[in-house]
């Protein structure tokens, strides 16, 4: 057993034992370096991780006494010591041999401390190493000496570049396979060099190694003497990991940016500013600006638990007070004054699709940013990326782990700069609004110039005043359900019953709208939103016209009609859910509709081969098997009187 | 421009995730242990939000087995961060007597998974800030920081929101609930430098001193009152003892050491060689898959 008898050169055990207060003091003025680690089981990544931990002494007896006699049992390498199982968590994972998900592990040495994002390395895991990119410092990027420059290995490199990893490590393994030959090393190198190149990665590090013998792991091997020349980089990794650069240094010298957070208000002699300071640095008497009002103040103090700072940088969280009352809450970002963000409501963007539904073109979803939280919607990709050539593929929408490139629109301004600049107001994620699941995560380009150019036209005459000439209260009765549930009988009774009492109304019916403005629109899943979207916005420019209107359409989907909703004022959006069973509407089939789609003669039928989603939580429900529709009618009109 | 040291980068990203947590939970508790971990949480805690006091409770599920001290501390860090202090006892556990002595692993199963389950549902927390930390244990090693559970408080560990960056996703139905673990990247060693650092008061049983003690199954166990059952022949002995974690003391395993002071607790840790849970008889059930299980069963 080679591995257990060879000495870890670089803990510092000693001090420990010898001046703990000496040990204490170096391990307190530690920098941090997180890194993830790219490759496949077949790369010997477990391994190498299971070393970094066992040569940093972050392995205890008991877990080495498991790991000796789990080696024996499941492990792969014989009599020896299998790394690779210190680092496979999950019992599932276990027994397959293979690493799911991402995991965190940690290690220090007398420099730094390291927290290594472990990902999985196959194309179905794309997400996971996404996901472990995006806070990393540097990347690992493991090539097996045998196999050389794979599909895999580009796919790893691209990934870690599109998430904006700077410092990559090129590390060659299982060099003590190939008897430590120069040429194999050498022939790698060159591959590898002109790929990265082809996509743009300005440099990298590469290293001979074996993870399983610790050849140039934490020193230099007798092994490779000829690495010590001087075309090679001519570190061992951690030597290399211990001085790199990290990302919060490079943040520091960017100018001053902070989302705020949380607003700190204890009483009313104290209100400040809370969040993480994302790029840059502040003083006390900076001039500010707060985005998106553009609002300009100065800096009055920095205040933390343990007493004020004259200054505060990248990477530490605060809470900032200003000299004025100026307008600022959750979702501003607080900015240098003469060079703030810009704000933007349209963009492109890269998307890298997480969930196992696909996208939808033109569904919304939350999207959040920093601490700004809206809402958003995709389009059709302009193209995906061939996550293995890189070439550009046409797509209409983006499944599980793909990656392509679409614009974005949000529902209000947002404070952004581009990914290439800024993480922390370039990177974002998309909530999907029915699950709660986070579907996607992005990163911001450019903003488009149509919403920098589209501007809203003030006018004197508003919303206000055409609802006071009508003497009511504008609203929209959103009226969903299956076809043949009874919505339009409902809702022309409804307006009859308002137009008597003097109420200025206005009845939008699914199947008229269709004979106009939506005639152009199908029954596709995309075609449906936008169906849904452009009556809604109809919907809107009525009720700020001061009118009462009513919609009759199935909209089957929560997320639209919750898009809807997100665009009138609170209060003035009901949703009437007209509840017949399927069995009950098929059975009417007034139109014949559900003949038609049993027959296969009709797709895309609600009911039949399109889902409903039911509201949740509607303001009115009206149950038909058991109230007729004028009872019904009467309910809805007290309801939205406020007699009910 | 200053580089960071990595206690600095921890504090900050951790008060980072208590402070989104406030902002976008409904009606957030704090998960309090009394031990270390808990101790460096809540310190954390004090200081995202000053010179606002934390705006939400202490959580104490109480098994009405731990050591004397720690009630002691737990009441009077209450105090002094002038947050309201929630203690909860299973009724059922209760009434039916379960302990640590007759009951097994049904003690931890009554008191401490359904407690907190009853707990949560009894108040209607929708976030809970647990100190868990990503080193303790390989399950743990890949949970998420924002740990979503279900309306039944399981946890999917195949089903876990992506968490890119520092953007946490709070958001929930109606019913569902997350855990979150704001010192998730901090390693024991770091929580006993931030502890010396930042003079975090802790619970004194960290500290060796001369104990009652008597030896069981191979374990050292305190006898810290008077329901402690002798077995015939048993006679507590005084020993220098100290405690590594902290639990319910009959099931928590003290060691023989003389570290009086936080530097010889951090240096006796660092030079001994046996991982830190192992001290707790939890971690054993079920195989190597012990922890795991009892998350998905709703374990904090």
């Amino acid at each position: 057993m080679t591995t257990k008898t060879e000495e870890p050169v670089y803990v510092v055990d000693s001090l420990i034992a010898e001046d703990i207060d000496a040990y204490l003091e170096q391990h307190e003025h530690k920098t941090m370096l997180r890194f993830i680690t790219c490759g496949s089981v077949d790369d010997g990544k477990s391994t190498l991780i299971g070393r970094l931990l066992y040569d940093s002494k972050m392995i205890f007896e008991d877990q080495l006494d498991a790991l000796t006699s789990d080696s024996k049992k499941v492990g792969t390498q014989g009599q020896e010591i299998d790394f690779a199982l210190l680092v496979d968590g999950l019992a599932a994972e276990r027994e397959q041999g293979i690493t799911i998900d991402v995991a965190y592990r940690f290690f220090n040495t007398e420099k730094r401390k390291f927290i290594v994002a472990d990902c999985p390395g196959h194309e179905q895991y794309t997400r996971n190493m996404v996901t472990g990119a995006s806070t990393a410092d540097l990347a690992v990027i493991l090539i097996d000496a045998r196999k050389g420059v794979l599909v895999q290995t580009r796919r790893h490199s691209y990934l870690c570049h599109l998430l904006g990893v700077k410092n990559i490590v090129l590390a060659v393994n299982k060099m003590d396979l190939v008897d430590y030959k120069q040429e194999v090393f050498d022939k790698i190198v060159a591959d590898y060099t002109a790929f990265a190149q082809s996509i743009g990665i300005e440099s990298f590090t590469a290293m001979p190694i074996s993870g399983f013998k610790g050849d140039n792991i934490t020193k230099l091997s007798d092994n490779t003497p000829w690495y010590k020349g001087p075309q090679y980089a001519g570190l061992a990794l951690v030597e290399h990991l211990e001085t790199v650069e990290v990302l919060s240094s490079v943040d520091a010298e960017k100018p001053f940016r902070m989302p705020v957070q949380w607003v700190n208000r204890p009483n009313l002699d104290f209100r400040g500013f809370s969040g993480l300071i994302a790029t840059g640095g502040v003083k006390s008497g900076d001039k500010i600006r707060v985005l998106p009002s553009g609002k300009t103040s100065t800096v009055s103090k920095i205040v933390t638990f343990d007493g004020d700072l004259d200054e505060a940088v990248a990477g530490q969280s605060v809470t900032v007070c200003f000299e004025d009352e100026i307008d600022c809450s959750r979702g501003s970002v607080i900015s240098v004054a003469d060079n703030p963000p810009q704000t933007a409501d349209q963009f492109e963007a890269t998307i890298v699709w997480m969930a196992d539904e696909a996208m939808v073109p033109g569904r919304a979803y939350w999207l959040k940013l920093g601490t700004q939280m809206v809402s958003a919607t995709v389009q059709e990709p302009k193209y995906e990326v061939n996550v293995n050539t890189m070439e550009h593929l046409a797509a209409k929408t983006l499944e599980l782990n793909a990656i392509g490139v679409a614009e974005v629109t949000t529902d209000k301004q947002i404070v952004f700069e581009p990914y290439a600049e800024n993480r922390a107001l370039g990177g974002f994620i998309l909530i999907d609004k029915m699950t709660n699941a986070t579907v996607a995560a992005g990163m911001l380009h450019f903003s488009l110039r149509r919403s920098q150019n589209v501007h809203w036209q003030a006018l004197d005459i508003g919303r206000q005043q055409h609802a006071a000439l009508k003497n009511q209260t504008p609203a929209v009765l959103w009226f969903t359900g299956l076809s043949g549930s009874g919505k339009s009988t409902i809702a022309n009774l409804v307006e009859k019953k308002l137009h008597r009492m003097n109420r200025h109304t206005f009845l939008l019916d699914g199947d008229n709208v269709r004979h106009g403005l939506n005639k152009d629109l199908g029954f596709t899943e995309a075609d449906r939103i936008e169906n849904i979207r452009r009556v809604g916005e109809v919907s809107k420019l009525m009720a700020d016209a001061g009118l009462i209107v009513i919609t009759a359409f199935i909209s089957p989907f929560q997320a639209d009609r919750e898009m809807v909703r997100s665009m009138l004022p609170e209060g003035e959006f009901f949703e009437v859910f007209i509840d017949t069973p399927l069995k009950v509407a098929e059975a009417r089939d007034v139109k014949g509709l559900y003949k038609k789609a049993r027959s296969g003669e009709l797709k895309n039928f609600t009911g039949i081969d399109s889902p409903y989603e039911a509201p949740r939580n509607p303001e009115i429900r009206i149950d038909t098997t058991l109230v007729s529709p004028e009872e019904a009618a009467n309910l809805i009109v007290d309801t939205l009187l406020g007699d009910a | 421009m200053k580089t960071l040291t990595h206690l600095e980068r921890l504090e900050a990203e951790s008060i980072h995730i208590i402070r989104e947590v406030v902002a976008e939970a409904e009606k957030p508790v704090m998960l309090y242990s009394v031990g270390k971990d808990s101790a460096v949480m809540l310190h954390l805690a004090r200081k995202a939000f000053y010179p606002s006091p934390p705006p939400f409770p202490l959580l104490h599920v109480d098994t009405t087995w731990k050591f004397k001290a720690m009630y002691e501390l737990r009441d009077k860090m209450a105090e002094l961060s002038g947050m309201d202090l929630l203690v909860y006892h299973n009724p059922e556990a209760a009434e039916k007597g379960i302990n640590p002595f007759d009951h097994g692993s049904l003690h931890t199963d009554m008191w401490k998974t359904e407690g907190l389950k009853q707990a949560l549902d009894k108040y209607g927390f929708d976030a809970a800030f647990g100190g868990a930390r990503r080193d303790e244990e390989k399950s743990r090693a890949k949970e998420r920081i924002f740990s979503f559970r279900t309306q039944s408080h399981g946890w999917d560990p195949k089903n876990q929101r992506p968490e890119l960056w520092n953007l946490y996703n709070a958001r929930k139905a109606k019913g569902e609930s997350i855990r979150v673990f704001p010192i998730s990247n901090w390693t024991e060693l770091d929580i006993w430098q931030y502890i010396h650092l930042n003079d975090i008061p802790i619970v004194p049983l960290y500290f060796a001193e001369e104990r009652p003690t008597v030896e069981r199954d191979g374990m050292l166990v305190m006898v810290d009152d008077d329901r402690f059952p002798l077995r015939p022949g048993e006679e507590p002995v005084m020993r220098s003892v100290r405690f590594r974690t902290l639990g319910c003391y009959p099931l928590t395993g003290a060691v023989e050491s003389t570290a009086k002071t936080l530097p010889e607790v951090i240096q006796e840790t660092l030079l001994t060689t046996t991982s830190e849970r192992q001290g707790r008889a939890i971690d054993k059930d079920a195989g190597g898959a012990g922890m795991e299980v009892k998350k998905q069963q709703g374990y904090f």
